[in-house]
């Protein structure tokens, strides 16, 4: 019986139980709900809860051990003689788990019992054939090893499939038993429920706050290993990148780090002013018509992939540029590559950003700001320059810098607009690349992991990451700052 | 201390400083004011009352067009202010709004501090000279608004930081310092002690010396004490509008009389 019926067994039970638990509240306060400590739902649910939640987390942790567990022990019966390496060792048992699920189908299609299964020898038996007709091809004949070791892999997972089924229909069972028992029309369900869904929530959160934990330490492995092949000190104040897979690369970030902050500049000053203009205008200025239609065409620009954005900087602003600022007139820029061009683009990328969001937290601040300053004879403008942008300040601050974000981590538009050579220049018309555009090259492509020129893509993302979450927390510091003016 | 100074203010004919004739206001279908004529004289403190929702802040809104802030609300009719209409479109809201200071029913300073809160209007309106001269009107408003020695500590501290009364107290200094001509005050004292109010309502005396002042309450007690013409208004319409001995001691209306001597309400 496989994991999807035990698991539909249990919420069968769970509904039983919310009817069982329901009824039997109602039972003990003589169907006068007034009696009850918590609204009836509250009783089912909680007996709901009792069956799924023990039962569905040994369910859950079963799977997760059980190939682990199963695969180690089937591990040791291949004698150390029969492979070399962990490669070798990680093919046979591929090998293993595709005869055991072809005998798993020979079985219950009913092609041979399992007494016949139990008898079966690699020599006498056309296993080759046997796995053929059932529909798994094996490439050479299977040996007794892998033999044995499937049809052990295929019992021992058999066994322990059947345990785990009894395990859970037993907690479940249990569980419901519990519930109901503890139920009467004083029992607290109510408390009892919200406990389960406060507990949920906090799974939910720390599930998030893990996840970035795991992320950070992924990459500080890499991170380490890197930096063991490479001086810090090169890394982090060299002028230079020049990656060689042959060896004798110079891994200097500067150049890329320049790239990044000088595109992302160009950015933040197109999308800035243009975003803020353009939600001051929506939230405050614009009639109500032009509003409903306006601001959703915004909203589309933020749907458009970051590709099409690069396209648009490839084949229209860089070429427009090299027209204005090229050879033909002053000279400034060599190709449409740029920095001005990825800065454009992105900018433009950025303004629905910038606009939507400081829209949204303009339109939160209260009428009655505007009503104060109307009422002492000061303009729209006056009103927005001296009350509104104030008090929505930490929250543009919040926007801008999460523009800013987004700036440093994008990538398309880079490799398509700046071009990929890394320089350190102050013309903005020149080509430069950016930090997510190196890690890209660093690791596409049949780099060898162990190499310092692959693993400086890992340095590289965790300076990166460090960077950002500096950024967030000034951003947090500032916002606190003017808030204690203020609020 | 505070017994119906109205009653021996025997008010002599003055200019009209604001006359509505025939004000309609609707709130989209909602008729809100139903064809109100009122003449507010200059140098008088007149008294909105009436019970809740009859539309006394609403009438209020259109005397300095605030009712331009709400896309739903309608104004029809003619208000004068100096015998010049404030509707007409050549007149400017924002100049009309400094002449005609406002203190809301609900306190909303800004999110500044107590300094440049009171400061806001002055420094719009260009009316001080120097870093001084500024820092006399905002001491000379505070004392008006009688939370000076409360704040004179602490001037750089944010407005929103003050309890409800005396942010509503900053209001009515914020609201002086602009220099109106007329001043209207929807429910200023609701939130202050009596105390504070004893104080606002001295400073309301002393501001109908050279300003007129429309005030909308909902204590009969201050309306007899501070104002000199009362107007009472049931359910969008102008019922009674006179001297306020009169409104309070002989009102000609049954609805009047109900409400002051509190059966509707
Ligand atoms: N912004 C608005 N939109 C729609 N209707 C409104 C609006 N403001 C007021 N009204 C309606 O207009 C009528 C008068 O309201 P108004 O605020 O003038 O009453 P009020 O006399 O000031 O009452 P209170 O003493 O409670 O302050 C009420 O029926 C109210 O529902
Ligand atoms: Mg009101």
């Amino acid at each position: 019986m496989p994991a999807t019926w035990i698991f539909l067994f249990v919420l069968a039970l769970a509904v039983i139980g919310y009817v069982l638990g329901r009824r039997k509240a109602m039972a003990s306060a003589g169907g006068d709900g007034r009696l009850m400590h918590s609204l009836p739902s509250y009783y089912g649910y909680n007996a709901a809860l009792f069956v799924l939640v023990p039962a569905l987390l040994v369910l859950g942790a079963w799977l997760v051990a059980q190939p682990m567990v199963i695969e180690r022990s089937v591990q040791h019966m291949i004698p150390e003689t029969a492979y070399e390496t962990s490669g070798e060792l990680s093919l046979i048992m591929s090998d293993v788990h595709r005869v055991a699920s072809g005998l798993e189908t020979a079985v219950t299609t009913g092609q041979i019992t399992a007494p016949q299964l139990e008898a079966m020898q690699a020599g006498s038996t056309d296993v080759r054939g046997l796995l053929g007709s059932v529909g798994v091809a094996v490439g050479s004949d299977v040996d007794a090893v892998t033999l044995e070791a499937a049809k052990s892999y295929r019992a021992r997972n058999a066994t322990a499939d059947t345990l785990r089924n009894i395990v859970v229909g037993l907690l479940a069972l249990a569980g419901m038993a519990l519930a109901v028992l503890r139920t009467d029309k004083d029992y607290r369900a109510r408390n009892s429920v919200e406990k389960v869904v406060l507990a949920l929530l906090i799974l939910a959160a720390s599930l998030a706050v893990l996840t970035t934990l795991g992320i950070v330490f992924s990459l500080l492995a890499n991170t380490i290993q890197f930096f063991k092949l490479y001086p810090w000190t090169d890394f982090f104040f060299g002028t230079t990148w020049a990656p060689s897979f042959g060896g004798g690369s110079e891994l200097g970030i500067l150049p890329l780090f320049w790239g990044t902050f000088y595109i992302s500049l160009i950015a933040l000053a197109v999308a800035v002013p243009i975003g803020l203009f353009a939600a001051v205008y929506l939230s405050e200025y614009a009639p109500k018509s032009v509003r409903s239609f306006a601001k959703p065409l915004l909203e589309v620009l933020a749907g458009i992939p970051t590709i099409v954005y690069g396209l648009f900087a490839l084949l229209t602003v860089g070429p427009m540029l090299l027209t204005a600022f090229g050879p033909d007139s002053v000279g400034w820029m060599s190709g449409g590559t740029a920095v001005m061009t990825a800065g454009l683009v992105m900018g433009i990328m950025l303004i629905p950003f910038v606009s939507s969001l400081s829209d949204d937290i303009i339109n939160a601040v209260p009428q009655s700001m505007r009503d104060g300053s109307y009422g002492l004879g000061a303009t729209k403008s006056e009103t927005v320059k001296q009350v509104i942008l104030p008090a929505a300040l930490p929250g543009i601050v919040g926007a801008v810098l999460l523009a800013a974000s987004r700036a440093i981590g994008e990538t398309m538009i880079v490799v398509l607009g700046a071009g990929a050579a890394a320089r350190l220049s102050m013309n903005p018309f020149e080509a430069m690349t950016t930090v997510t555009a190196k890690i890209v090259s660093q690791l596409t492509g049949d780099a060898d992991f162990a190499s310092p020129e692959a693993l400086v893509a890992f340095a590289l993302g965790m300076t990166l990451f460090v960077i950002t979450l500096a950024l967030n927390v000034f951003a947090l510091w500032i916002v606190r700052k003017y808030r204690e003016q203020y609020d | 201390m505070y017994d119906s100074p109205a009653l021996e203010n025997t008010v002599d004919t003055k200019d009209i400083k604001i006359s509505a004739n025939n004000v309609q206001v609707f709130y989209g279908e909602t008729h809100a004011i139903k064809d109100v004529n009122v003449a507010i004289e200059d140098k008088t403190v007149t008294a909105f009352i009436g019970p809740s929702g009859c539309g006394k802040s609403t009438f209020l809104r259109c005397l300095n067009r605030m009712n331009d802030t709400i896309d739903i609300c309608r104004v029809e009719g003619q208000i004068l202010l100096d015998q010049e209409d404030i509707y007409d479109p050549r007149v400017d809201p924002v100049q009309l709004r400094a002449k005609v200071g406002m203190v809301f029913q609900k306190p909303n300073p800004f999110p500044k501090s107590i300094y440049d809160n009171v400061a806001y209007g002055p420094r719009i309106h260009g009316l001080a000279k120097n870093k001084a001269d500024l820092d006399d009107i905002v001491e000379r408003a505070l004392r008006r608004g009688a939370i000076w020695n409360e704040v004179k500590d602490r001037l750089h501290a944010p407005g929103t930081g003050l309890s409800g009364g005396q942010q509503q107290r900053l209001c009515i200094a914020r609201a002086v310092a602009t220099e109106p001509e007329v001043l209207l005050m929807d429910e200023p004292c609701s939130a202050l002690d009596p105390i504070a109010t004893g104080q606002v309502e001295e400073l309301i005396d002393e501001l109908r010396t050279s300003y007129s002042v429309v005030i909308v309450t909902h204590s009969m007690q201050q309306a007899a004490r501070v104002s000199q013409k009362t107007a009472f208004f049931h359910l969008g319409n102008l019922v009674e509008f006179g001297e306020t001995s009169q409104i309070f001691t002989n009102p000609v209306d049954a609805r009047t009389e109900s409400y002051i001597t509190g059966r509707i309400g």
